[in-house]
């Protein structure tokens, strides 16, 4: 039996309603997180969880208006009944955008935000910041601007940012969306560690359940469409078909003992990726299912289409190279993976192809022209450029000026625009809205109005800046399927990304970038499977691979190109 | 890139001071500047911000810019005070001394040499200490001193605030510049002033379409952190003010002080050495 005091959050038959909606967001709430429990909530975008997270943190129904229906308690207290400021006592809530959540000029003033909202004495401050700073490894960095951290450090100044007030609930909005692999390993597994010290509730909001999963949760909490459907152990929830139909993507070796038909019951505790609880017969099935697999390896190498030859370049002012003599070749009808750290040079190498940044000394020649001799916008007939955030490319009100914007600043004449724009329009299946304003699409859409308007130029090479930042398993699935598509379509695709699932999914191939040199350039199963390249490149092994030594599968490379090719007969 | 606040990080006794002082001294400094044109108290402030300068191990090299704009724009300017009101001195003095035999209305005249070398001089007393303060004044501390001459916490803490974003919106606004020039926007300067500033504005309207959301987010994260709580907050960087920091402010306050008493014993703002001819 529990006491009552230990229960922080307390939803009863909540409901929610945003003033400028037509419908409730949240509706039959019922959900209560106790004093040292830790809780995932998860579910597909537009599900509610965003909500659920202003609610537990006050800025519902204090920043945000709407209609309340139902209870909702914050340590035993009605929430409406309290404020804002007195909530963030209890509950510390560690955003998504960590550069928003960065007030300070440093981040020791960063730290000490909160205290210095509360008229804390400096004296205190400074004592309780440094202490905090050790907890979460930044005490070498106090007098350290924003700019000079890496996205792991910011988000450990931001949970040490909330930490400084001793709340008792620590609330995780997406904390995995804007880090690379192992760093986001890093950071659920210091989640793991700041609750264990503390013994505060954790809620991690999340729709990314494998990495999630890395370490023990108590609950996952299931949200589809404003209702809570599943409220279980990790473990029951694996062995259910809930996931794969709300568009939650299970773990990768969780599909694949599904493909191997193992059965799984929670006994087997499938939420520990170790996998304690697997017994013989199903490592022999699993075994059974790999060796039965044709081998499927692609053809040759095609011509190249792009070769870079000892390409350097450095930002000004800065002493190190950004790109230090990087050598590579861009096969024609290809899909590239590049990938790396952050800093590792993957963007500033896109940048230099496309013109945005002069080499300093170096190739480029793309099907015999030298690109050097081409202006930026000459280039840009040959390799399309699409930035990650759709917004800061469009510029225009209606769909169809957005793609023609490209053709008539070059002076093209308007029946050809026309028809071109109407042609990229049907490849990226928006010619029914193409007399539509860009405001009423969803950030999918506006994406493949950005492509389209990069189309129109006819590139025969698009590169794509983190093509599927942000975006849940379903909206994921939209862009890649389109982009294979494209691909079919004889389009050379390179994608920048930190998403390991999508290279090894997706790409033919993967360059993998580290301190502005090249380090690896292979298949990516291969990649993945390589310990060396992945502790420098700051990647994260598979859990197929560990599936495979599990099972006694010795060629790991191998188990994950079946796991691939299964996948992809199962989307057909 | 450069930033607004160009801190220079270099021990000295300036640096050592407060910011709340700084700013207190550049005021009064600047006032006592603003109000006289008496050329013998002028000079001596020129003189003496230039050694400040030394004091707080600030080179010519590290204000080179600022330093250059304020001499173009100051030398254009005495040219158009010339060019529209040659006879301006001569009426401040009430006396005429030509330096040529010509007497025409472009005339050089003493008395609006005099005035023009006071007019530069208002400049280089000002222009030397707004440079230190912005070059010895950490941006950190910047806020904290606001709010300590008496400014409400909440504005203060948004001027810093910018200052701590100005650079990410800037690397911003590069990108969309070069995503869009690589669509065939021409913002070279091939195309004409016209055609470049719509096109500018091109890229603004998303950058500030997308600012907006992000100050939004911002805002959220403050007031969840408890920003406005109380009606006062301490500062983490805010320091004591030390014997330094009291004898600075005191100097300056007899400036300006000074500055004031001039103008009585002149009768006026205009110290004039052409009354006793």
């Amino acid at each position: 039996m529990t006491d009552n005091k230990d229960i922080l959050v307390e939803f009863d038959h909540f409901g929610f309603k945003y003033n400028a909606q037509q419908k409730p967001t949240l509706s039959d709430i019922s959900l209560s997180v106790k004093r040292g429990e830790k809780v995932l909530i998860a579910g597909p975008s537009g599900c509610g969880k965003s909500t659920m997270v202003h609610c537990i943190n006050g800025l519902i129904p204090f920043s945000y208006k709407g209609e309340m229906t139902g209870s909702l308690k914050i340590s035993g207290k009605e929430s409406r009944d309290l404020d804002l400021f007195t909530i963030s006592k209890t509950v510390g809530t560690v955003l998504q955008d960590t550069d928003a959540q960065f007030v300070g000029m440093t981040v020791a003033e960063d730290i000490a935000f909160a205290l210095e909202n509360s008229c804390v004495i400096r004296e205190e401050m400074k004592e309780r910041v440094l202490r905090i700073a050790g907890t979460v490894n930044v005490q070498d960095h106090l007098h350290h601007a924003p700019g000079e951290l890496s996205g792991g450090q910011k988000q450990r100044v931001s949970v040490a940012g909330v930490m400084v007030d001793d709340v008792e609930v620590l609330l995780f909005d997406e904390p995995l969306a804007n880090l690379d692999p192992a760093t986001g390993r890093e950071a659920i597994e210091l989640i793991d560690k700041l609750q264990e010290e503390t013994g505060a509730a954790v809620i991690i909001v999340e729709h990314r359940l494998e990495d999630v999963l890395w370490r023990h949760v108590d609950r996952v909490v299931l949200m589809n469409e404003g209702r809570i459907i599943s409220n279980t152990d990790a473990d029951t929830l694996l062995c259910s078909k809930l996931l794969s139909e709300t568009g939650i993507r299970e773990p990768l070796y969780v599909q694949a003992l599904k493909y191997a038909g193992v059965f799984l019951a929670p006994e087997k505790k499938p939420s520990d990726p170790a996998l304690p609880g697997l017994d013989e017969k199903d490592k022999e099935m699993v075994r059974r299912w790999f060796e039965n697999s044709g081998d499927d390896s692609p053809s040759g190498r095609k011509h190249p289409l792009l070769e870079v030859r000892d390409l350097c370049f450095s930002y000004e002012k800065r002493n190190r190279r950004a790109l230090d003599g990087i050598s590579a070749a861009i096969y024609e009808g290809s899909m590239t993976a590049i990938v790396g750290t952050n800093g590792a040079g993957k963007s500033t190498f896109s940048k230099v192809i496309c013109g945005f940044e002069t080499a300093s000394s170096g190739e480029m020649i793309f099907e015999g022209i030298d690109l050097k001799s081409l202006s930026m916008k000459e280039r840009a007939e040959h390799i399309g450029y699409v930035m990650q955030d759709p917004n800061h490319m469009i510029s225009q009100t209606m769909i169809y000026d957005e793609v023609a914007f490209g053709l008539r600043n070059r002076g093209v004449p308007e029946d050809e625009v026309q028809s071109r724009v109407e042609d990229a329009l049907k490849i990226c299946g928006l010619y029914r809205m193409r007399n539509w304003p860009v405001s009423a699409l969803s950030y999918g859409q506006k994406k493949r109005v950005t492509i389209a308007s990069i189309l129109v130029l006819r590139p025969k090479m698009l590169i794509l800046d983190e093509p599927t930042a942000g975006q849940d398993y379903r909206h994921y699935t939209d862009i890649m399927e389109f982009l294979v598509k494209l691909r079919d379509q004889g389009i050379t695709i390179v994608m920048i990304t930190h998403d390991m699932h999508l290279m090894i999914e997706y790409a033919d191939r993967a360059i993998v970038f580290s301190n502005g040199r090249i380090i690896a350039d292979d298949d990516p199963a291969r990649i993945i499977t390589d310990a060396g390249i992945i502790k420098t490149a700051s990647l994260r092994e598979t859990s197929l691979y560990l599936l495979a030594k599990k099972c006694g599968i010795n060629d790991g490379t191998a188990f994950v190109k079946r796991f691939i090719a299964c996948e992809k007969e199962y989307r057909r | 890139m450069t930033n607004l606040f160009n801190y220079i990080e270099r021990p000295s006794p300036i640096h050592r001071l407060t910011g709340a002082t700084k700013l207190v001294c550049m005021l009064l400094w600047s006032f006592a500047a603003m109000v006289t044109y008496d050329t013998r108290f002028l000079a001596l402030l020129s003189i003496a911000g230039a050694a400040l300068f030394l004091v707080g191990n600030i080179r010519t090299k590290d204000v080179s810019f600022m330093l250059g704009f304020t001499i173009v724009f100051l030398f254009f300017n005495n040219i158009l005070i010339y060019v529209f009101s040659p006879m301006h001195g001569t009426g401040i003095y009430g006396s005429c001394t030509y330096l040529t035999s010509w007497h025409g209305r472009y005339a050089p005249t003493v008395e609006q040499l005099f005035y023009q070398l006071n007019y530069i001089l208002k400049y280089s007393a000002t222009i030397p200490v707004i440079l230190l303060f912005v070059c010895t004044t950490n941006p950190s501390e910047f806020a904290a001193s606001l709010n300590r001459i008496g400014i409400s916490y909440r504005i203060s803490y948004s001027v810093s605030l910018a200052l701590r974003y100005i650079p990410d919106v800037q690397q911003q606004y590069y990108e969309i510049s070069k995503a869009s020039q690589a669509r065939g926007v021409e913002m070279s300067k091939k195309a004409s002033l016209l055609k470049r500033l719509k096109a500018a504005s091109n890229i603004l309207i998303p950058l500030i379409l997308s600012s907006m959301g992000r100050i939004e987010t911002i805002a959220n994260a403050m007031e969840l952190r408890g920003f406005g709580k109380h009606k006062k907050r301490t500062w983490y960087m805010a320091r004591k003010f030390r014997i330094s920091d009291y004898a600075s402010m005191a100097v300056s306050l007899l400036l300006f002080i000074t500055a004031l008493v001039l103008n009585h014993i002149n009768n006026g703002r205009f110290y004039n050495p052409f009354l006793n001819h």
